[in-house]
């Protein structure tokens, strides 16, 4: 546990989920060949929240003999990325579109997530999974549009990681031709080291928060494809300069598309839902269909 | 301060070879954090410091090497060192860089008793 934040703590919960199985499977294997799923989990539905988080393991090898040298040359996020490698092939074949929304919070995520499974629910199954701290307030304001939501607690972590986003993937169970929205956890700098396995991280930014933010957290900015600036019904009483956001942007991804939108107003969705149907058109199995 | 998890990674990738070895300590782990990668060097150590408590390698030393950050400019067709995501080609001050290195975490090799 953290001393400063207190972050990486293991008090997790996936709602729905019934009792504890950390699954560990953190073995070598080498991205890019298919090799069967051994893990299918049965799908609960009730709520209840579970708690989990896999603690700091203490076990060693006895046994003593001389100092040397162990090469070892791995990632440090090489259990997540093997996580996330098999959500990704799990959604690619579940013909899902998962999109992965980053951003600092009060960036009208869940405001905009809830307007577009309102407007293209009927034609398309719309999941979400929740990320927050602590609550199921953002879930909640999900499900009563009808879509179904799931809420992950992190307790104390600054982010999703994909280990707890393929466990909602389980309780969520979306149908082929959906799409997920993963609304990670209000955070502009840890959610972009962490791949979910998703299709594609969109950050957004409202018109509130500054111009400046590409260049003050390029991290998020760079791992991202589609920059979202949100909240635009606001521009007239904010000194937001967008060409220059999109310039700092760009300065920092040169590939990042934009969008300009209002959750509220309704300004602009059009084209991001445009945008999700070319997503999902564009995604790897549905190109081979 | 994802550094948390992170170090959380660094400590299981050890405890995974350690395991089946016949050691009882780890003395000093080697890191590459690349200049342009998620991590930020001294809150790696402070956490890695707190992680590794009660485990196999308590007091080990953390040598974290930094991998310089490099870029390709679009603009003049160089390969450059970049310090930053938000630098500018230092050669003709052009942002169309593509990063090409420095992004890498690693944990690359342990000292062990």
């Amino acid at each position: 546990m953290c001393t400063t934040c207190g972050c990486g703590g293991g008090d997790v919960k996936v709602e729905g989920e019934q009792g504890s199985h950390p699954h560990n499977h953190a073995h070598n294997h080498n991205h890019g060949h298919h090799h069967a799923d051994e893990h299918h989990h049965h799908h609960t539905h009730e709520n209840g929240d579970l708690d989990f988080g896999v603690g700091i393991s203490g076990t060693h090898a006895p046994g003593l003999s001389q100092t040397r040298i162990v090469q070892i040359e791995r990632d440090i996020l090489s259990k997540n990325d093997h996580q996330a490698w098999h959500n990704r092939d799990d959604l690619t074949r579940a013909g899902v579109l998962a999109l992965n929304l980053v951003s600092s919070p009060g960036s009208g995520k869940t405001t905009l997530l809830a307007r577009t499974a309102m407007d293209i629910g009927a034609k398309k199954q719309v999941s979400v999974i929740e990320g927050d701290q602590q609550t199921s307030l953002d879930a909640d304001r999900i499900r009563e549009t009808g879509a179904r939501a799931v809420q992950v607690n992190t307790g104390k972590g600054c982010h999703l990681d994909a280990e707890m986003v393929a466990r909602a993937i389980t309780q969520l169970a979306p149908e082929k031709d959906s799409v997920l929205f993963i609304e990670n956890v209000g955070n502009l700098v840890c959610p972009a080291a962490f791949d979910l396995g998703e299709a594609a991280k969109v950050v957004i930014l409202s018109v509130t928060e500054g111009e400046d933010k590409p260049l003050k957290y390029p991290d998020m900015f760079r791992a991202s494809k589609l920059m979202i600036l949100n909240k635009s019904d606001l521009l007239p009483y904010v000194p937001f300069d967008v060409d220059k956001c999109v310039e700092y942007a760009r300065r920092v991804n040169p590939e990042i598309e934009v969008l300009q939108l209002s959750a509220l107003s309704g300004e602009g969705l059009t084209a991001w839902y445009d945008w999700i149907e070319n997503a999902a058109i564009a995604r790897p199995s549905a190109a081979a269909e | 301060m994802h550094e948390m998890a992170l170090a959380e990674g660094v400590l299981q990738i050890v405890e995974d070879t350690v395991q089946g070895q016949s050691c009882s300590k780890v003395v000093k782990i080697w890191l590459e954090i690349g200049e342009l990668s998620h991590v930020e060097p001294a809150a790696m150590e402070f956490c890695f410091e707190a992680v590794v408590k009660g485990s196999i390698a308590e007091g080990a030393a953390l040598q974290i090497d930094r991998a310089p950050g490099k870029a390709w400019c679009h603009n003049c067709g160089h390969e450059v060192h970049v310090a930053s995501l938000i630098a500018a080609c230092p050669l003709c001050n052009g942002f169309k860089l593509q990063v090409t290195g420095g992004e890498d975490m690693r944990v690359k090799e342990m000292e062990v008793d």
